[in-house]
């Protein structure tokens, strides 16, 4: 943990470069599809030269929690875009979310994407930010001791100060 | 001045990274690593599958501040040239 977030403005090169551009994420949501949107831009930003940093907010932080980010699942119940097609009444039966589950983590082996844990290594080593939302982890009953190492833990105006100085921001 | 320009000069990829079966952010993503090692004014063949790299890769280049000196769609696949910067 590095403690309070230093949210200054994007860090300046030496010698009068421009500064890096930034992207600032809000990452919202705990399941296994939404983990990957904002670990696939964040990580692709640095690729790019950018700095980026991601906000993970409510269930979203479930993505820094050591104990969850590796257990996160599918919704069978209410997603008709999912990886089985269920109706509603048989999405709810135990069972259909650990399915729903399994067929996405094989499509994503099959395309040899990485699994949420690599995309979190992968960002970090490149130097992606992570911010844990300190109301979630008061609200949510998360310790510090619980979420991944490396976590900046900040609230709102800590983000939006981080944020404000982003060329690109995006709600995940 | 004498030195030609980058389209009739001989291109001698300093490194070769081949991509082929990666899906977005992957090829980014590790051209970007293997562009890292590379001198500014070196040159990166890359080899892609996915579409998509066709418009990323020149992209990513823009953003960086590299130069794609070519790129060739071979239909299943996809070939680049790629300068690297003195920016990054």
């Amino acid at each position: 943990m590095t403690g309070v977030a230093e949210t200054a403005a994007p860090a300046r090169a030496a010698n009068d470069e421009p500064p890096k551009k930034r992207l600032a994420l809000v990452a919202s949501k705990g399941t296994l599809d939404q983990a990957y949107p904002p670990l696939i831009l964040a990580s692709t930003a640095v690729s790019l030269g950018w700095e980026a940093g991601i906000y993970f907010t409510f269930y979203g932080l479930d993505i820094l929690h050591q104990d969850r980010f590796n257990k996160l699942k599918v919704a069978s119940l209410a997603n008709p875009a999912g990886p089985i097609q269920l109706p509603n009444l048989l999405g709810a039966v135990p069972g259909a979310t650990a399915a729903a589950t399994k067929v996405m983590k094989r499509w994503m082996n099959d395309a040899r994407m990485p699994e949420v844990a690599e995309f979190i290594d992968m960002s970090r080593e490149l130097g992606v930010r992570f911010f844990a939302c300190s109301t979630t982890m008061g609200v949510m009953g998360v310790d510090e001791s619980d979420l991944i190492e490396g976590c900046d833990i900040a609230g709102a105006a800590a983000f939006l100060d981080y944020a404000a100085a982003a060329d690109v921001q995006l709600f995940v | 001045m004498t030195q030609s320009p980058p389209t009739q000069r001989e291109i001698t990829p300093a490194d070769s990274l081949d991509c082929s079966g990666l899906l977005c952010p992957l090829p980014v993503y590790k051209t970007a690593l293997a562009l890292g090692n590379l001198q500014p004014g070196e040159v990166l063949e890359l080899i892609t599958t996915d579409p998509g790299a066709l418009e990323d890769i020149p992209a990513m280049a823009r953003q960086r501040g590299d130069t794609v000196l070519a790129s060739e769609d071979r239909g299943s696949s996809q070939r680049f040239l790629i300068e690297k910067g003195t920016q990054t």
